[in-house]
């Protein structure tokens, strides 16, 4: 079986400024993957560019999902393929609410598996088994996609948008900044909850600390658009009290 | 072609004016000479300046004639709410006893116009001419001289509706050439509350006609309205009107103005806050397509201390439609601790549409809290991708997106049954300009 997901020599730029420079990865089913890095190294760009947003061009190298090369297809597709990015800054829609936006993008999910569409009553169900795993209830429901959200809300949303939708390859964007102990608690939580032998994590994270909840077995170093060192997950430790310095021999711009 | 519609006063004085009553007839003779005097509008006037309106000027357009008989049943996708609630019918400028739904209810006088002038209600003569509504613009000049009917409504101090009155004007098929001046005039006694709701409908959807219509609202001291003006003429008609309201002290009054059709549609509302305490609360929603031109002008003013306005304007156009929105806010040097909030937006879904918008803050008064904001553009990209992400295709999303734009003023209708009416109305609207964009690839 391919790979669920391998990237070979990624390049991405935006505008005609190159940001990933040559990227390679590979993630199986079953893994946990942990990207770390300096700011500005190009891990949101890398996350990102594999959902597909339409402000990074590829300029070189392949994205194969599935063993299907989904460079070419519209974030939509791939999302329906089962790829899900929890973003780093989640975004405001005021008009929508969060229940007409999950159950449409549910839906959708389904359409695109040849499925009839969920009935309203039986969606409630699977909304309400979904917000406990976020500690959440169903008032969340009737307000708008992240509007007026605190940060630690709009994480938490990410993760009940992804306890939803099921993805294979989840897409974990600094879950873990701007959260206290207790939200933190309950992101790893839902994270560990839905994680399968047949799907795959890959987190990406500043701090070592979601790292004692969401274990990785593989971790990544990425600066300047390149993965420059990968490890087992004794390289997060290693990097939480070293710093990335001595890796990329330049002093972290904060 | 002002001769036009002077000969049209002319004729119109000479047969029919003379069952009028003499102050009727003086009000319409001091009319057509405002009108003689200022002609239409023109292109170097400030307040036409990005509204072009020679189509409209160019044709000559006639008094309706005898409607198109229209049934209960062409009228109901047009009603909110149950059908034995209170409604005045006009049909093609004409009052229409049939379609018309008069109960009685405690406190309410509601009455056409042309019964109100012909049986003389004590007020109506020093009301009307005290309507500053008729002097605003040519076209409500226009409005005074030639208007034969419309709606006169009154509800007495203390007295509450519990449901809307829905004052409908429709034009019929075949109703090309023509144009129609409704004169609609709303007093609400003290302390009382009432929702109106006034519609502009045109049957066909593409007759060329005209509607040209002057309202005035009075609120007394304490009153709450909640009006709800619903515009969706054919859109190649044109539509002009002007709202005029004052209120007392202590009164609420909340707009909703809806415009959706018309090649042409200028709507003028003016607030007037005239005693301290009161609060006037202006949302408006439009949208153009194909060459529409959808015209917003209001004007608030501020005329006493503690007095709160705030006010919302959206717009969504495609196409090669234009907006103009144009807010003034006008603060009297007595009337401090004014509160004034003026947003309006825009949503340009093509490169082709495009919009004038300008907000005018004349501020007399140093103890104020003023603020206005605009915003043009398009559909946020990263909203866009955010919901593709989700498994939502492309197209989709940019409909949600534009729905959830509108929602946040829809929402502001308080009336249930309008709104889910109105948000029909707009999901049809969304998917077929999506049709249309899809036939035209
Ligand atoms: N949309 C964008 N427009 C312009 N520059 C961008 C954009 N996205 C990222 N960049 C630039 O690319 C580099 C990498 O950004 P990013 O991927 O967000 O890094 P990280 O997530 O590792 O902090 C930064 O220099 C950033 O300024
Ligand atoms: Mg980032």
């Amino acid at each position: 079986m391919a790979p669920l997901l391998e990237i070979i020599d990624l390049r991405a730029s935006v505008g005609d400024k190159p940001i990933l420079k040559g990227v390679d990865l590979v993630v199986n089913r079953g893994e946990v993957h942990a990207i770390m890095g300096p700011n500005g190294s190009g891990k949101s760009t890398l996350v990102q560019a594999i959902s597909g947003h339409p402000a990074y061009t590829i300029t070189g190298g392949s994205i194969r999902f599935d063993g299907v090369d989904i460079g070419e297809i519209p974030p939509e597709e791939r999302a329906q393929a089962g790829i899900f990015l929890a973003f780093q800054y989640p975004v405001e829609i005021p008009g929508v609410t969060n229940a007409y936006f999950l159950r449409a993008a549910y839906n959708e999910m389904r359409k695109a598996r040849g499925l009839e569409e969920m009935d309203p009553i039986d969606f409630i169900d699977l909304l309400e088994e979904k917000l406990k795993l976020v500690e959440w209830g169903p008032e969340i429901m009737r307000r708008a996609v992240n509007a007026g959200f605190s940060g630690g809300e709009k994480k938490r949303n990410e993760i009940l948008q992804m306890a939803v939708l099921e993805p294979k390859l989840a897409l974990l964007d600094e879950t873990d900044s701007g959260l206290d102990i207790d939200a933190l608690r309950i992101v790893a939580k839902g994270v560990n909850a839905l994680k399968r032998p047949d799907n795959a994590y890959v987190v990406v994270t500043h701090y070592q600390r979601l790292l004692d909840h969401i274990i990785p077995d593989i971790v990544h170093v990425l600066a300047d658009g390149q993965l420059i060192k990968t490890g087992g997950k004794e390289l997060a430790f290693e990097l939480e009290a070293r710093g990335y310095e001595w890796l990329t021999g330049t002093p972290e711009r904060v | 072609m002002i001769e036009h519609y002077l000969r049209e006063y002319e004729v119109a004085a000479a047969d029919g004016g003379a069952t009028a009553p003499g102050w009727f007839r003086s009000l319409q003779a001091d009319a057509i000479e405002l009108f003689r005097a200022s002609g239409f509008p023109g292109p170097k006037d400030e307040e036409w300046r990005f509204t072009p309106i020679a189509p409209l000027v160019r044709a000559t357009f006639r008094p309706a004639g005898s409607a198109t008989p229209v049934g209960l049943t062409d009228l109901e996708p047009f009603l909110f709410g149950r059908l034995d609630w209170p409604r005045l019918v006009l049909v093609d400028g004409r009052f229409s006893p049939e379609l018309s739904q008069l109960p009685s209810i405690a406190g309410l006088a509601i009455a056409n116009l042309a019964s109100v002038v012909k049986s003389g209600d004590g007020d109506l003569a020093s009301d009307l001419a005290e309507a500053s509504g008729r002097t605003v613009t040519p076209f409500a000049s226009l409005n005074a001289a030639l208007g034969m009917d419309g709606t006169v409504l009154r509800l007495a101090s203390d007295s509450v509706m519990e449901e809307p009155v829905h004052l409908v004007h429709v034009t019929t098929p075949g109703s090309d050439g023509t144009v129609t001046h409704p004169r609609l005039l709303v007093v609400i006694g003290e302390r009382a509350r009432a929702q109106v709701i006034e519609s502009y409908v045109g049957l066909g959807s593409e007759g060329c006609y005209w509607t040209n219509v002057v309202c005035d609202v009075r609120l007394s001291r304490g009153a709450w309205v909640e009006h709800t003006r619903i515009q969706r003429e054919s859109e190649s008609a044109y539509h002009t009107g002007v709202t005029e309201i004052r209120q007392e002290a202590d009164s609420h009054y909340r707009s909703f103005s809806f415009a959706i059709g018309g090649a042409i549609a200028r709507h003028d509302l003016r607030s007037r806050l005239g005693g301290s305490g009161a609060e006037a609360l202006l949302y408006g929603l439009y949208f153009g397509r194909g060459d529409q031109l959808v015209d917003n002008h209001t004007t608030i003013f501020h005329d006493q201390p503690d007095c709160r306005s705030w006010e919302v304007y959206k717009g969504i156009l495609t196409d090669r439609a234009h907006g103009v929105f144009n807010g003034k806010i006008i603060v009297q040097p007595i009337a401090q601790k004014t509160d004034a909030k003026q947003t309006n937006r825009a949503l340009l879904l093509s490169d082709t549409a495009k919009i004038d918008t300008k907000p005018q803050l004349e501020i007399f008064a140093d103890d104020v809290k003023c603020t206005h904001g605009a915003t043009v553009g398009n559909l946020d990209p990263l909203a866009r991708f955010y919901l593709t992400s989700r498994g939502i295709p492309d197209r989709v999303a940019g409909e949600l997106l534009t729905y959830a734009f509108a929602a946040e003023v829809l929402n502001e209708i308080s009336a249930e049954p309008v709104r889910t009416v109105l948000d029909r109305l707009i999901h049809g609207r969304l998917a077929s300009d999506r049709l249309e964009a899809h036939d035209a690839r």
